[in-house]
Parts: structure tokens; sequence; C-alpha cells
């Protein structure tokens, strides 16, 4: 039966998604909030619902790195990770995408050690940022299942061919149960065909993967994917409308807008803030305000152009970012967001808060007043970018 | 033509390219070779060129073991794992060093794969660094011989005997130096269904300060004075050794080496070149190779 909602964990609906995508290898270390996930995937295998080969690897080291053989072997690929796991990946991740190797991943998001912390922020993937690979932020869990077919069909495009790593916040999304679709093997069967690669590891046409590259030739391979990323940034915003053909469901390719286009106040934000961003934004339109909400759920490749026109009315732009980078007192959204709009001759003022590190609540009244604080510009009091919600006890 | 194309970078006397060629001509071509990062990954395929008549990846440095699992995983998903052998070809450093855990976990896991160590003994790729392979008393640009150091102080790691401890069907260890004992350990090692293993000592003519002409001779030294023991174990039993007759002293080894040179310069060198003929002799007693 079509559309028949169900109640489930949302990494049972992430698990279920991977399933009917039909990957030929997982391979995954566990750890916590992926944990679910991969428990699920490894029932699925033992029940022998899958077609497919399951790997209990001895890190995530060696999780990724079985799957950059696999997938050069010709495999559709599967991992899940967070946190110090992703951290632990970082140097493959780079190999991953370099070797054009549309490996994906579920990054459930977590906080970084130290101090050694297990709850959400999303600092762990936007670390990760400049490693090459597509990176896709969910709202709910339906988008966090139903990302994973369409990140397949985007990674193993011919003509873009790199990893893609689908980002949810952990806890929130991957532990909470809500009413969702489990994507249906027939229509996934339909919208996301079989990976038939050319270029793979073959006895029969040997061919050299992960050769050295003198300074005559490395800048060719990182402008190659810089390319593959520009094709993306198209083909994102067509399977999103191709999924919706076939599912019926839609949540922005690139970006997606609530209440957006005639709004003077712009929230910018990434992942499942984004719910409770469309409540605060329900109260304050019923108090008269004219405020709409950017949710950006392409972070890889990043959607400057699209941005730039959905903001083009705005007077005040409010980034929300669950990351920071240390020394530049900024998260990675309002960094990204001021940097686009440099190059114009729109100016609006970007303020950038950040919020919900280690797991901290971001309750709607939180939003509330940091978009009061925000409007603090008007009167010509401007906060650049800061942490908000400190304890005084501890700061 | 061997499988290893000629035209490599390879130094000229390179044990590195001796191996990789005895292992392709041992396998043949239905295999695909997965190479950790070090000088045979870089001498032979410096971008566009590739030197492998057969399937090759170079991944990333401690991780050949985990991509070779994968790919014998991905074959077998894609029901086309047939008789391709899946060969990992390390050196010393990636081997015992820093892709330890990766192998742990691949032997463990009982792939159906080989992996093969070419051991010469130090990180020669960036300039002939110790290694947990370098012998005692090597001298090496990070455990140089001085004034109050007689080069490395430590022992080389047992490899052999940490994989046979995870129940590898089959561990050798050979030399280039011994080519047909080298290729048939290697073929059977192939033939082995499981994780199995062989240990290749490759003198490194750049490295341990030799003649390049005198790799072969180098390596039949370290077989004579009982330094490299060749043997054979099976699901963790030992089968067959090569026995000597006539066991050189180790001086002989030594002596042909630069790497050993402070041993006959210093006066502490007597003592210590007993030490490393204590290693010997335990070799001799250990494996009876008289």
């Amino acid at each position: 039966m079509r559309n028949r909602m169900v109640v489930v964990e949302g990494s049972f609906a992430v698990a279920h998604a991977v399933k009917v995508s039909r990957p030929h290898v997982i391979s995954a270390y566990p750890i916590t909030p992926q944990t679910h996930i991969v428990e699920d995937l490894a029932q699925f295998a033992a029940d022998g619902e899958m077609n497919c080969e399951y790997m209990n690897v001895e890190s995530e080291f060696s999780a990724i790195s079985a799957l950059i053989g696999a997938s050069a072997a010709g495999a559709r690929t599967y991992s899940s990770t967070t946190s110090q796991g992703l951290a632990l990946m970082h140097e493959a991740l780079f190999n991953a995408s370099g070797m054009r190797l549309p490996i994906i991943m579920t990054v459930v998001n977590r906080a970084l050690s130290a101090p050694i912390n297990i709850w959400n922020d999303q600092q762990d993937s936007i670390s990760q940022r400049d490693t090459g690979w597509i990176q896709l932020y969910a709202e709910d869990v339906q988008e966090s299942a139903d990302t994973i077919p369409q990140l397949y069909k985007i990674a193993e495009d011919p003509d873009i061919l790199l990893p893609a790593m689908t980002c949810m916040d952990g806890f929130i999304l991957s532990h909470v149960y809500e009413p969702v679709i489990l994507l249906e093997q027939s229509l996934t069967d339909e919208f996301l065909p079989r990976y038939s690669p050319e270029i793979v590891l073959d006895p029969k046409n040997p061919m050299s993967f992960g050769a050295f590259a003198d300074p005559s030739t490395y800048t060719e391979f990182r402008y190659k994917q810089e390319k593959a990323m520009a094709v993306a940034l198209n083909r994102i915003e067509e399977v999103a409308n191709e999924f919706n053909d076939v599912y019926g469901r839609y949540y922005g390719g690139l970006i997606d807008g609530y209440l957006l286009d005639d709004a003077e106040i712009v929230i910018m934000a990434m992942g499942s803030v984004i719910g409770t961003i469309k409540d605060a934004i329900d109260e304050l339109r019923s108090e008269g305000e004219s405020i709409g909400l950017l949710k950006v759920r392409s972070f890889r490749p990043f959607p400057a152009d699209a941005i730039k026109k959905a903001i083009k009315n705005a007077k005040v732009v409010i980034t929300l970012d669950k990351n920071i980078s240390i020394g530049k007192n900024e998260g990675a959204l309002c960094t990204e967001v001021k940097a686009c709009l440099y190059n114009t001759d729109f100016r609006v003022p970007v303020i950038g808060f950040m919020i919900g590190f280690g797991g901290r609540d971001i309750p709607i009244s939180m939003i509330r007043n940091l978009v009061t604080k925000a409007k603090l510009v008007e009167k010509g009091i401007f906060v650049e970018s800061e942490i908000v919600d400190l304890r005084e006890d501890l700061a | 033509m061997s499988l290893l194309k000629p035209g490599h970078r390879g130094c000229a006397g390179c044990c590195d390219a001796l191996a990789a060629k005895f292992v392709l001509d041992a396998i043949g071509e239905d295999c695909i070779v997965v190479s950790p990062t070090g000088c045979l990954e870089v001498f032979t395929t410096p971008y566009p060129e590739s030197s492998w008549g057969v399937p090759w990846i170079h991944s990333l440095f401690e991780n050949a073991a985990a991509v070779a699992s994968g790919i014998e995983v991905a074959l077998k998903a894609l029901g086309k794992k047939n008789n391709t052998r899946i060969v990992a070809i390390g050196g010393d450093g990636a081997t015992l060093d820093i892709g330890l855990q990766a192998i742990s976990g691949a032997f463990e896991r009982g792939h159906d794969l080989l992996y093969i160590c070419v051991d010469n003994e130090a990180y020669m790729n960036t300039g002939v660094q110790r290694s947990g392979a370098t012998p005692l008393y090597a001298s090496t640009t990070t455990s140089p011989a001085g004034k109050i150091s007689s080069g490395n102080p430590q022992h080389k790691k047992n490899m052999p005997a940490i994989i046979a401890a995870h129940g590898s069907p089959y561990v050798a260890t050979a030399s280039v130096a011994y080519a047909p004992d080298m290729m048939k350990k290697v073929k059977k090692a192939a033939q082995t269904r499981g994780p199995t293993y062989v240990h290749v000592h490759a003198p490194c003519c750049t490295g341990w300060r030799f003649e390049g002409s005198k790799t072969i001779e180098v390596g039949r030294l370290a077989v004579e004075t009982a330094m490299w023991p060749l043997y054979e174990m099976e699901n963790g039993v030992i089968t067959n050794v090569k026995k000597l007759r006539n066991i050189k002293p180790v001086e002989e080894y030594l002596r042909a080496q630069g790497r050993f040179k402070h041993l006959f310069t210093a006066e502490s060198g007597v003592e210590e070149i007993k030490k490393i003929q204590a290693i010997a002799d335990w070799n001799v007693k250990n494996f009876g190779l008289e």
C-alpha cells in the first residue's frame, strides 16, 4: 500500500532506506548515536532480507577503507558513523573523493571530544567540509531516509562520481520515533537504477587506481572534483524533483524556503533545528513579524546562487550554526553566507549565532530571543557573530 | 614479458621491483593488487604511466589490508569472485607499524586474500627512517649511530608470528635472493583459501648502503648467517625449514652493509656484534636450521 505511515525509530527508517537501495557491501564500526542504524542493517543481513555483504570491521578507518576497495571493485557501498568515527576517517575521506568513488554514508551528527560528549551538534560533518564529499543535511526522519536513494543517484552519475554523506542530527533524529513512510522497494527500484560502473578493478581490463601525481598533473585532479561538484549542484535539484515524481515527496533540492518570499528577516540553518525555527516563525508571523526561513539542504556543493536569489528581499539575515571555527568565532554557514554575498551589490547584515553545542536544547523561545537580538541591528547595535545561551556560572 | 612492465623509476638493484615481479610471475594475471603508500607505489605509477599489467589500487599508507578485504567482499557480493586472487604488497612500515591494525582486522575476519610484506627494514621511501622491522643496531636516519648511540636499540618485530597467532592457514618467510623458493611460497599462499601471508626479506641497496649489483648477494648472506630463516607455517605449525650447511658468522652479513659500519669502527662494536650473533644463534636453535 502506497504512502502508509508507520511509527518507527529514525535509525530504522534510514536502515530500511539503505536496504531498498540495494547496496552490495556495507562496512561499519559501532559508535553512539549511529549504532541503531548498523544494528538494524546487521539484522536485515542476518535475516537474509538483503542481498548484501555486511562487514564488521575493527575501526571506522577500516570501515571506509574497505568501502574504497569495494567501490573500486564496482560495488554499491554504504557506511554510517559519527563524531570521533568520522574524524578517524578523515584521511580516507579525501582519498575516496580523489579516486572518485561514489560511497554513501549517513553521518549521525554528534559533538567532538574533548570534553567527550555523545549528544548532537554538527561539528563533525562540518569539519569534513573540504574533503570533496557531497553533504546534504536532513530536517526530519523522513528526509534522512529519503535522501539515501537520492544520494546514490547523484553520486553514481558518471558526470559526478563523488562520495556523499547525508547528515542527520544525533538522537534528535536517529533515536526519535515519528510517523514515516518506509521507502517502497518497487518505487525505489523504479527511481534508482542498478549501479554498473565502467571503471572498475577487473583482471580482464587492468587499470591502475590511486597513482602518484606530481606537480605537473595534481592540480587537474582537484579541478575535476570541483567541476563534478558544479554538476552535482544541478543534479541535486533534478534528483529531488525526480524523487518527487516517483514518491510524491519533496524537501527542496539545494535549499528550501518557508514563508520566505516577502520576509524581511531571514533565518538560515541546517538540520533538525529547522522544525523548531518553523514553529518560532509561525508565532512571530501571527504577531505581524515579516520573517521567513531558508533551509540549506546542500552544504557541499554550496548553493551560493540559490541563496543569493532567495534572500534578495531580506533586511537582516540570521544564521544558526551548530558548529564553530575556533579562533574565527563563527559557524561555517555564517562564514559561507557572508562570503557568497561579498562580491555582489547586495548588502545585508548577516548575524551569526552559534547554538546547540553538545546537545544543548534549542527551544522556540531561544529562536525568538535571537530574532529580537538580531533586530537591534536596526538601531545600529550590530553583533556579528557569537555563541549564545551561555551559562553564567561556567562562562 | 613480466606483468610488472619495465620503465618504472625503481633504483638499479631495487629489491621491491624484484619482489613485485616475482609475485606477479608466481600468481599470473588473474589477480587484483593493493599497494599501500611506499616506494613500490611511487616508482611504478607516476601518473599517467603505470607499470602494472594487472588491476592495481593504492589508497593510503595504513589501510591496504582493509582495502583488499573490501575488494574481496565486493567480488563475492557481485558474483565475480571466481579464482581472482586479491594480493596486498606492502612494505615493512605499512605492515609492521602503521597498517598493523587493519591487517589484524582483515586476518581475523578471515578474508580470502594474500598479504605480502616486502621487508627492507626501514622507511626507504621517505629516506631510510627506522621502522618496527629495523634490526638491532642498524643505523638509520632516525636511529643513527653516534657518539652515545649504536644505532637502532630495538629488536625486529616478529610479524610472521603475529600473523600466525591470527590463525592464518599459511605463513611463510622468503627472500628476493631465493627467487624459486619465494615464487613457490607465493603460489602456495595464493592457492590456499583464507588470509595468507608471505614475509619477504628484501635488501635495499640505497637504505642499507651497498652496491646495487649486490642485492642478491646481501640477501643470501642474511639467510646463510641465519639472520633471516626461511620457513613455512601451516595452521600455526612450522612444516618446512630451509636447512643451512656451514652457517656463516653474522659479521660477514654486517660487513657487507654501510648501515652496520659503526659496529666495526667503535670499540663497543665487538660486544654488539656478539648480541647480533646471539639472534642468529637463537634462529638456528628455534627453527632447527642445522
